[in-house]
């Protein structure tokens, strides 16, 4: 009786025992989520706090004279003489006539707001609307990036405003006139690099990566399933096999710069294919991506249950017919998650591109395979580097967009995932 | 008290038997001769004719020369304690253990006088003639009707959809399952209960027509009613198929068969009528498993 009593006290001391052993593992979880937690915050904080005015620009609006005399122009539809005209010369007087005080001997300070873009703008206009010349059009410019900093950052230490006070009062009297404003950045969506910031945009970058993952998907995919396919199933359990499997295991962790060496050296080098291209990158990438596709899709071949593969064999199934009507079929969302992680994080690689000349300026959107592209990561690098601050807002909201095109694939990934995992 | 409940637990609780050879006890070895089995082993119009089967995992032996006939249009009933052996035998009989590397068979095992081992033989057209049905139901993920339809379909069977529906059915019911779920074929068959899903394993298997088929613990997953549904299909099929049955109910071996055969670690000590093995076995070892002795 006493025996059992202490017994029960014994117990019931362990149990306290465990009960804070629990305790403590639980919170060690709990600070472990917090801190992760904590980064990512901080990571988003700070990037979109410096980025968001990066969807942001500055216009100019003013009712331009396009006076004929004054531009040296006569025949709008005649190349010779478009080459030829001043199309600066209407803007600096449009100006001029918005600012009060503004003479024509503040010219030069005057023409500084203007973004030197804006004549090449104007002219593109003219040339489409040739029976504008002789009349005033209302229309909408850059302002050079100096009044986009100015708009935009004024009061902050780490940029330099490098408007004079002149300047800035000029500036402070248009934007509460709303003859400068700000809007939704649209030309940062919808144009190439620029060595103009306020001019400069992601969608060649865009182009660029999407055309680059297209060739990686279509190469790594069929390549990586069919790779896991036969080391899975059809493959003889030797030497051999083990040695391959042991270097697909130390390709995922070999370096990703290495593979743009590797890219440099055979496809630029020996095969003599043009640099800078999506499909060079996309080769590139796609050695990259091999391993991991590889790597998951074996593990979903793997966890098809055997009993399955049993089902069929007993059935009279051949081995062919098994693998395409059970084990493939069952195993396909582990595959396509794998897939697209791998193709995540090849959307995300710099360092090979780097190697393979996909970071030369390129000012055009890239309209082919075997166009001059650059990517989205290296487009951040390229950026980030820039000794002018107006590209590192620029930057930040390159970051953002790159951020949000991996957070939809993976997304795509859990959902795929949910929307074709079988129950049984 | 404390000993012997160990060794009581150790027997029951021996891992699977497809898998792990079998150990040998002393008392068995000195009752057991190799090759030497109690009992009616031949049959004078065999399906299978089994001659000195030996099994081998590496290099440990799980069956050791055993011989056996299967009669047409027969029910045999394989019975024995975990690990004896007696799921690795049925497999030998379509092939199943192809698929694990280190098993090796020996001996000359025929079906209706050809080797079923001969490395030229086809052993997809083996497994169309010897269909399986498993210890777990283990339907397709996908409609009742592809489940049945998958097997006839890969074999070419019909040629229209007429025909093929006609196989589901009659498949479905020779099964029993034709009643209840004629309504809706086209769900999906991991929704059905275990004992229906058994039981559409079942018509699966006899969608081809096979001449013979090979359960391995069919029931033993099931609940007694399901159970009791699977046995009347067993006695069904007999008419027209041969059916081997392992199974470690020896109520359902004494029900369902009509010989038996008792293994025991590897050999195959007794087989006999049905009613003669539970009834008068010939053996010790029989009589001890069958009373409950041991297993």
């Amino acid at each position: 009786m006493t025996d059992q009593r202490s017994q029960a006290e014994i117990v019931r001391q362990s149990l306290k025992r465990r009960y804070r052993k629990e305790r403590r593992f639980r919170a060690y979880g709990i600070m472990a989520i917090a801190i992760a937690l904590g980064a990512l915050l901080i990571l988003f904080t700070d990037i979109i706090g410096k980025g968001y005015t990066g969807f942001v620009k500055t216009t100019i609006t003013m009712d331009v004279q396009l006076d004929g005399e004054m531009m040296y122009l006569d025949d709008p539809t005649d190349e010779r003489q478009i080459k030829m005209a001043d199309f600066v010369e209407p803007l600096v007087q449009a100006l001029i006539k918005e600012i009060p005080g503004a003479t024509e001997d503040d010219r030069k300070q005057v023409r500084e707001l203007i973004n030197p873009y804006a004549s090449v703008t104007l002219r593109d206009a003219l040339k489409a609307n040739p029976e504008w010349l002789g009349t005033t059009q209302t229309m909408t410019f850059l302002t050079h990036t100096d009044v986009d900093v100015y708009v935009k950052h004024a009061g902050d230490d780490a940029y330099s405003i490098k408007l004079n006070d002149q300047q800035k009062t000029w500036v402070d009297e248009l934007l509460e006139r709303d003859v400068i404003e700000t809007s939704f950045n649209d030309v940062f969506f919808s144009g190439g690099d620029s060595r103009d910031p306020s001019k400069a945009g992601i969608l060649g970058a865009i182009v660029g990566s999407l055309l680059t993952m297209f060739v990686t998907l279509i190469l790594s995919f069929p390549i990586g399933v069919a790779a896991a396919i036969y080391l899975e199933e059809f493959a003889p359990q030797n030497k051999f096999t083990d040695f391959i499997e042991v270097n697909i295991n130390n390709l995922a962790a070999v370096p990703s710069i290495i593979f743009g060496l590797l890219g440099l050296a055979v496809f630029i080098n020996l095969f003599g294919m043009p640099r800078s291209v999506p499909v060079v990158g996309g080769l590139v990438l796609t050695l990259m991506t091999l391993p991991t596709i590889i790597i998951s899709s074996r593990a979903a071949i793997k966890s098809v249950p055997p009993s399955i593969r049993e089902a069929a064999e007993g059935i009279g199934a051949s081995k062919m017919q098994v693998v395409l009507h059970h084990v493939l079929p069952l195993a396909m969302p582990g595959m396509l998650t794998g897939s697209i992680i791998g193709m995540a994080q090849a959307l995300g690689e710099t360092a090979p591109l780097l190697l393979i000349g996909m970071v030369a300026f390129i000012v055009d959107v890239p309209d082919g395979f075997f166009d001059s592209a650059t990517v989205l990561p290296v487009q951040v690098f390229l950026w980030a580097g820039s000794p002018e601050l107006a590209f590192i807002e620029r930057a930040s909201a390159a970051i953002m967009v790159l951020l949000a095109f991996l957070i939809s694939m993976n997304a795509l990934a859990i959902w795929m995932r949910k929307r074709l995992e079988r129950r049984w | 008290m404390n000993s012997v409940n160990t060794t009581i637990t150790s027997e029951v609780t021996q891992p699977d038997e497809v898998a792990v050879p079998v150990q040998e006890s002393k008392p068995a070895e000195t009752i057991i001769e190799e090759g030497k089995t109690v009992g009616k082993p031949y049959s004078d119009d065999p399906k299978f004719k089994l001659r000195d089967v030996e099994v081998f995992y590496g290099d440990a032996p799980a069956i050791k020369k055993i011989s056996l006939d299967i009669g047409r249009n027969e029910v045999i009933a394989f019975i024995g304690p975990s690990g004896c052996g007696k799921s690795t035998f049925l497999r030998c009989l379509n092939r199943m253990n192809d698929s694990i590397d280190i098993c090796r068979v020996k001996g000359s095992l025929q079906l209706d006088d050809h080797d079923i081992y001969d490395p030229k033989r086809d052993v997809v057209e083996l497994r169309a003639r010897v269909g399986m049905v498993f210890q777990k139901p283990n339907p397709f993920p996908k409609s009742i009707y592809d489940n049945v339809a998958y097997g006839p379909r890969i074999h070419g069977l019909a040629n229209r959809k007429s025909d093929l529906d006609e196989i589901v059915e009659n498949s479905l019911r020779k099964a029993g399952l034709w009643e209840e779920v004629k309504d809706r074929l086209d769900a999906n068959a991991t929704g059905m209960s275990g004992g229906q899903q058994q039981r559409l394993c079942i018509a699966r298997a006899i969608a081809v027509s096979p001449e013979v088929v090979l359960m391995d613990e069919p029931c033993s997953a099931l609940d007694p009613i399901a159970t009791g549904k699977v046995e009347e299909l067993i006695a069904e099929l007999s008419e027209s198929y041969t059916i081997v049955i392992v199974t470690h109910s020896m109520q359902q071996a004494a029900r369902v068969s009509h010989r038996t055969a008792y293994f025991h670690l590897g050999h195959l000590v007794e087989v006999n009528e049905t009613n003669k093995v539970f009834t008068s076995p010939e053996h010790e070892l029989t009589e001890s498993y069958i009373t409950g002795r041991f297993g």
